[in-house]
């Protein structure tokens, strides 16, 4: 196997009697697609938060590249390279579509502590961002408010931003929810354009975006990892059979 | 358009508080000159405090505080005689800057009403502070010895002086507003305001930033708290009461949030409107009440925003 990206050891996360994370080992090697799936309330956004940096762990480590990460908040690890959308959009809605994804590149690219030349009008942050949208297939879209952009187009930007930080590691926190069949074929096309130049962890309930997207598949149930394999290996598991035939009876 | 309206209005708005001295000369009305160096220097302590406000997020209910620090660096050294303008100016801004940068490192750490509650706190207790030093006057106040000198440069006992030098630093600090928001400093400090957990999941650490803004903020105030000294000649705690914070917070609302100019055109109509309805009746602020929810309703971006007719970006 390739070199190991990311590497957890160990993480537990526990919400008064609930185990959200009940010691997950999980490593991800550098290229790789890793889907992980489960049942509503298996614990994958818990485990994504964590990875983030949004929430702290109770116990366990989180390595990223050569360096431990498990201390460091959101906006340091953002500043490593671990990129993320959220499960609900999250962009700045009072911003152009282009403001939003120079913003992710201001972030990267040297001090904020500039107080004279206008932002706007700084090749080193337009030029990057430009670049971004045109990937995602924005590029029309550039001078819109995102606030006024369709909810597939809001999607589309928050990977642009992720993007244009060049970021090591991509967390997708289920991209394709709430799209149509349309939009979210388009959004996997374009995410399978994107695998192997980038390590990409997804966390997704549509199985047709999981087995076509995903290297390897880990299954979550109750804060655990009960398989992790590639995708034909998953879908002939057992264990994950019974987990998902559970979640149906109920 | 849109551009051409704002520049426009931003023009004549120059050029009409540029010929308040002549026309109130003409008319013989030296009052009005009076009234409208208040208004700038209230609009400075408004545009100040719409870099956080409007731009940040943070609802600060303590703006006030600066004004009497500001006031106090002028009134204090003044009493034990010294009368140098740049120091005591200096120390204004200075003092004020410290002092915001305290009163933001802890409240910074809070939001939502926490936070409103902290800064209007922090000026209640610089409020009670002021009433305590009875060598200044306690809470009767004081005269001012005398206004600022700047050796010879300018005379502030010349009313027309002291109103450009006010109209002067007015423009200035608007210039230097417009292009701070407009830095990556500034932009910095709006993606926190309008997203906060997505500016941290780009890799913005935004309470480096607030407290910096939060600092110039204070410092703007700290200045118009020097020039407001020099205006009335009298300096009291009630410069640093809740009600003035209050009053200047109105005065970004009314003009319009995160417009930096509306603020100036909160303070000229606020203050005006005091002015004519209280000739009318003792009981104006029932009248004035009822404008300003009106405009918080159906006005958006203010007064500015109805002006330049313009729709919110960033």
């Amino acid at each position: 196997m390739a070199e190991t990206l990311l590497s957890i050891r160990g993480l537990t996360k526990r919400f008064g009697g609930l185990l959200a994370s009940d010691r997950i080992d999980l490593d991800v090697a550098r290229g790789e697609t890793h889907a992980i799936i489960g049942p509503n309330g298996a614990g994958k956004t818990t485990l994504i938060g964590q990875l983030a940096g949004d929430l702290r762990p109770d116990a366990g480590a989180i390595r990223f590249g050569d360096q431990d990460v498990t201390r460091l908040d959101a906006p340091h690890r953002a500043r490593h390279g671990l990129a993320r959308s959220f499960q609900v959009t999250s962009v700045f809605r009072d911003f152009s579509a282009l403001d939003n994804v120079a913003l992710a590149v201001q972030a990267h690219r040297g001090s904020s502590f500039r107080f004279w030349r206008p932002a706007r009008a700084d090749a080193t942050l337009r030029d990057p961002a430009r670049a971004a949208l045109q990937s995602v297939g924005l590029e029309a879209r550039a001078e819109v408010r995102a606030a006024n952009l369709a909810h597939g187009e809001q999607r589309q930007l928050e990977i642009a931003m992720a993007l244009a930080t060049e970021p090591g590691l991509l967390l997708l926190d289920e991209p394709v929810a709430g799209m149509g069949l349309d939009e979210s074929q388009r959004m996997v096309r374009f995410l399978s354009t994107l695998k192997r130049r980038i390590t990409i962890v997804l966390v997704e309930h549509d199985m047709d975006a999981v087995f076509t997207l995903a290297d390897r598949i880990s299954v979550m149930v109750y804060g655990r990892i009960i398989a992790t394999g590639t995708p034909p290996e998953i879908r002939g598991n057992d264990e994950v059979r019974r987990a998902y035939l559970g979640e149906d009876q109920v | 358009m849109a551009l051409s309206r704002r520049t426009l209005v931003l023009a004549a708005g120059c050029v009409a508080l540029a010929l308040v001295p002549p026309i109130a000369a003409l008319t013989n009305q030296p009052f009005y000159l009076d009234l409208f160096r208040r208004m700038m220097i209230f609009a400075i302590a408004a545009v100040s405090l719409d870099l956080i406000l409007g731009y940040g997020g943070m609802v600060s209910f303590g703006h006030a505080a600066y004004l009497g620090i500001g006031a106090y660096a002028v009134g204090i050294p003044a009493y034990h005689g010294i009368q140098n303008g740049w120091l005591q100016w200096g120390l204004a801004i200075a003092a004020s800057a410290l002092i915001a940068l305290v009163i933001g490192a802890i409240s910074l750490r809070t939001s939502g009403v926490s936070f409103i509650m902290i800064t209007l706190a922090f000026a209640q207790m610089l409020y009670y502070l002021g009433i305590s030093l009875e060598t200044y006057g306690g809470d009767n106040g004081m005269r001012l010895a005398a206004r600022s000198r700047f050796g010879g440069i300018v005379d502030l006992r010349e009313p027309t002086v002291f109103y450009y030098v006010v109209l002067a630093i007015l423009v200035l600090f608007l210039a230097l507003g417009s292009r701070l928001v407009e830095s990556r400093f500034g932009m910095a400090v709006r993606a926190a305001k309008s997203n906060e957990a997505r500016a941290r999941a780009i890799g913005f650490s935004p309470l480096p930033y607030k407290l910096t803004a939060f600092v110039i903020a204070g410092g703007g105030g700290g200045l118009a708290g020097a020039l407001l000294a020099n205006q009335t000649e009298y300096l009291t705690p009630d410069f640093m009461h809740w009600t003035r914070s209050g009053e200047i917070m109105f005065m970004v609302i009314l003009g319009g949030m995160g417009t930096l100019f509306g603020p100036v055109i909160g303070a000229v109509a606020l203050l005006l409107l005091e002015d004519v309805l209280s000739a009318l009746t003792a009981h104006w602020q029932i009248i004035l009440g009822p404008i300003l929810v009106l405009v918080v309703l159906f006005a958006k971006r203010g007064l500015f925003g109805l002006l330049v007719g313009e729709t919110r970006d960033g």
